[in-house]
């Protein structure tokens, strides 16, 4: 088909070095597309939303930096990056350390390991919405499995979702439910360690420890670092459990930011506010994911030889 | 498939008989971590056995403390009631269509773009693939307000629209990057014996790399599912009426009409779980695969 193409068309480009870039471009057509409709249209809109007051009804009001300033005195603001970086702080590092434990566990010739490996990952494929209503019902005060557990303990019961000190550190008990899910990936990175590094290090003498401290920790650094990056750029957008089970509630405790986007832009109709506080959610997670590869990217071992 | 064979055999961190070890050492120390493993399970199916067992009790026994472990009376009734009091047949239904038409355009444009990334030189090719990478970094949500005000310029709100013809377009820069991975590890002798037949680029990628690639169209074809199944935000953002809506925002409404019926909002939940559980049971070695090609192989 392109052979008589090449002979009609005047367009069609005479050299081989020609044809493959016109082909190559065809073939990344779409993406490109979509990166302008998608990504770089949405991105020039936003930049022109930062300096208007909208609300989707009445024509937009150009008001240069107001919205910028708003977000210094706006106190939601404030609470609901702290709720954010809370959370952040609490539960991606014990995502981090449960699941790489989880895997070394699991990487082992323990008898029904298939299994093992089945009932860790199932939880963090369960829909979103599902989870919610579970958790929920799980975190109820009066009839909850959570409170039945500490029932069952001695203990008192614990107002989960009605106390603020108590409301965060639920959704974080939560979301670590889903921990295989990071497992798996610890685990794929394990299974392509070769034997023979193990092998060689029993030679020298070396125990679990050093095995683990001097093999295993710095071959899987880039799935430990891959996994922190994934961590950070999740947990700045966790949405749906703060929305369905706590509504950001109580007094704000997890108004997490992008649940506050998100009320700031579909529910008080505040577009070009909605936009600022976007940018400021870009900015933090690139900063956070350049500060990472500048401090941690250099620790990480990479195998050179492909 | 050696990377599958890998990924799917296990490889032990300590080797079963360590050199200077005795026998008994070992089996010790399998014992502690089989404990530990069984101990971490009951904790980790705990949630789905109180969601099961919650869904098939009375409304009177719900509300016992502390909670009984076993139904009685078993009302099985809760399902049929809990699926019924919302027309959730129907948003059974629009999820369908919906995972249908992202599955046709993923699977064909990725695949598309991954090919010309994989196996494609030109001039631009690592800018516009360092840009592939680049836009999986960008949050949803910095970009949801914009996305919102372009789809209300195109009067697509309240259609399937936004969550679905967006990505013809590239398909999603993850799935573009499993397919690029793929391809790249396919022999390159391939291509040329097609070529030597007088085959296209096109016609190469259609008809020789397309039919070798089912093991990554199966594992984006399950990831593709298993989100459009679980997605919430896109159509909570972008559905309105009530016959348009899907399983998640079903779901969510329910749970917002029925605020103490736990009996009848576990049998939804359960529902809802039950078909994503059956699809990893059915189709476990691509998500295995899924990781494994998702480049933490180089």
């Amino acid at each position: 088909m392109l052979t008589t193409s090449s002979r009609t068309n005047p367009f069609w480009p005479r050299t081989m070095a020609g044809q493959r870039t016109v082909i190559g471009y065809i073939f990344i057509s779409p993406f490109i597309l979509g990166f302008l409709f998608w990504f770089l249209a949405p991105a020039l809109t936003a930049v022109w939303l930062t300096f208007q007051e909208w609300n989707l009804l009445s024509p937009p009001k150009y008001v240069g930096v107001e919205n910028l300033q708003y977000l210094i005195n706006d106190d939601l603001f404030w609470q609901s990056l702290k709720v954010t970086t809370t959370y952040t702080l609490a539960y991606v590092p014990l995502n981090l350390v449960l699941g790489f434990v989880l895997a070394l566990l699991l990487n082992t010739k323990v008898r029904g390991i298939a299994l093992f490996r089945t009932i860790y990952y199932i939880p963090s494929i369960v829909p979103a919405v599902a989870n919610a209503v579970l958790w929920a019902w799980i975190f109820n005060t009066e009839f909850g499995l959570l409170n039945a557990g500490l029932h069952t303990l001695g203990m008192e019961k614990i107002k989960w979702l009605q106390r603020p000190e108590w409301a965060l550190p639920a959704l974080i008990l939560m979301a670590l439910w889903g921990f295989g899910g990071s497992m798996v990936i610890y685990l794929a990175g394990l299974q392509g360690i070769p034997e023979s590094f193990y092998e060689a290090a029993e030679l020298d003498g070396a125990g679990r420890w050093a095995k683990l401290r001097y093999i295993t920790i710095p071959l899987m650094s880039p799935v430990i670092f891959f996994n922190l990056i994934i961590g950070i750029i999740g947990s700045f957008q966790v949405f749906t459990p703060a929305r369905l089970i706590t509504s950001g509630g109580p007094q704000n405790a997890t108004l997490v930011y992008v649940l506050y986007l998100y009320r700031t832009s579909f529910e008080n109709l505040k577009m070009g506010y909605a936009a600022a506080l976007a940018w400021v959610l870009f900015i933090i997670i690139a900063l956070l994911t350049i500060f990472v590869f500048r401090y941690l990217g250099d620790r990480v071992y990479y195998e050179d030889v492909r | 498939m050696s990377t599958l064979q890998q990924a799917t055999a296990t490889k032990p961190v300590v080797s079963a008989q360590s050199r200077g070890r005795t026998l008994g050492a070992n089996f010790g120390f399998l014992s502690v971590i089989l404990l530990v493993l069984v101990i971490g399970s009951i904790a980790m199916l705990f949630p789905f056995a109180w969601m099961v067992v919650s869904s098939l009790k009375s409304q009177e026994k719900v509300f016992v403390f502390p909670p009984e472990w076993i139904p009685n009376p078993i009302v099985w009734h809760n399902y049929v009631e809990a699926l019924i009091y919302k027309p959730f047949y129907l948003y059974i239904f629009n999820t369908l269509i919906i995972v249908a038409l992202n599955e046709v355009a993923i699977l064909l444009s990725s695949s598309f773009v991954g090919y010309g990334f994989a196996r494609i030189n030109f001039p631009g090719r690592d800018f516009w693939f360092t840009l592939v990478l680049a836009t999986l970094m960008v949050p949803f949500f910095a970009l949801m307000v914009p996305q919102f005000i372009i789809f209300t310029r195109l009067g697509w709100i309240d259609t399937f629209l936004p969550l679905t013809f967006p990505y013809f377009f590239g398909g999603g820069a993850f799935n573009i990057f499993l397919f690029r991975q793929f391809f790249r590890s396919l022999p390159e002798e391939l291509a040329d014996a097609g070529r030597i037949d007088g085959c296209s680029d096109f016609g190469i990628y259609w008809r020789i790399m397309m039919p070798l690639c089912k093991p990554a169209l199966a594992t984006v074809a399950v990831f593709t599912f298993l989100n459009g199944w679980n997605d919430f935000l896109g159509p909570l953002l972008y559905l309105r009426s009530d016959s348009n809506f899907t399983v998640s925002i079903g779901l969510a409404t329910f749970r917002s009409i029925m605020n103490t019926r736990w009996d009848l909002l576990m049998a939804a939940s359960t529902a809802m779980v039950l078909p994503i559980i059956v699809l990893f049971f059915f189709s476990q070695r691509y998500f295995i695969q899924g990781i494994v090609l998702s480049g933490l192989k180089g």
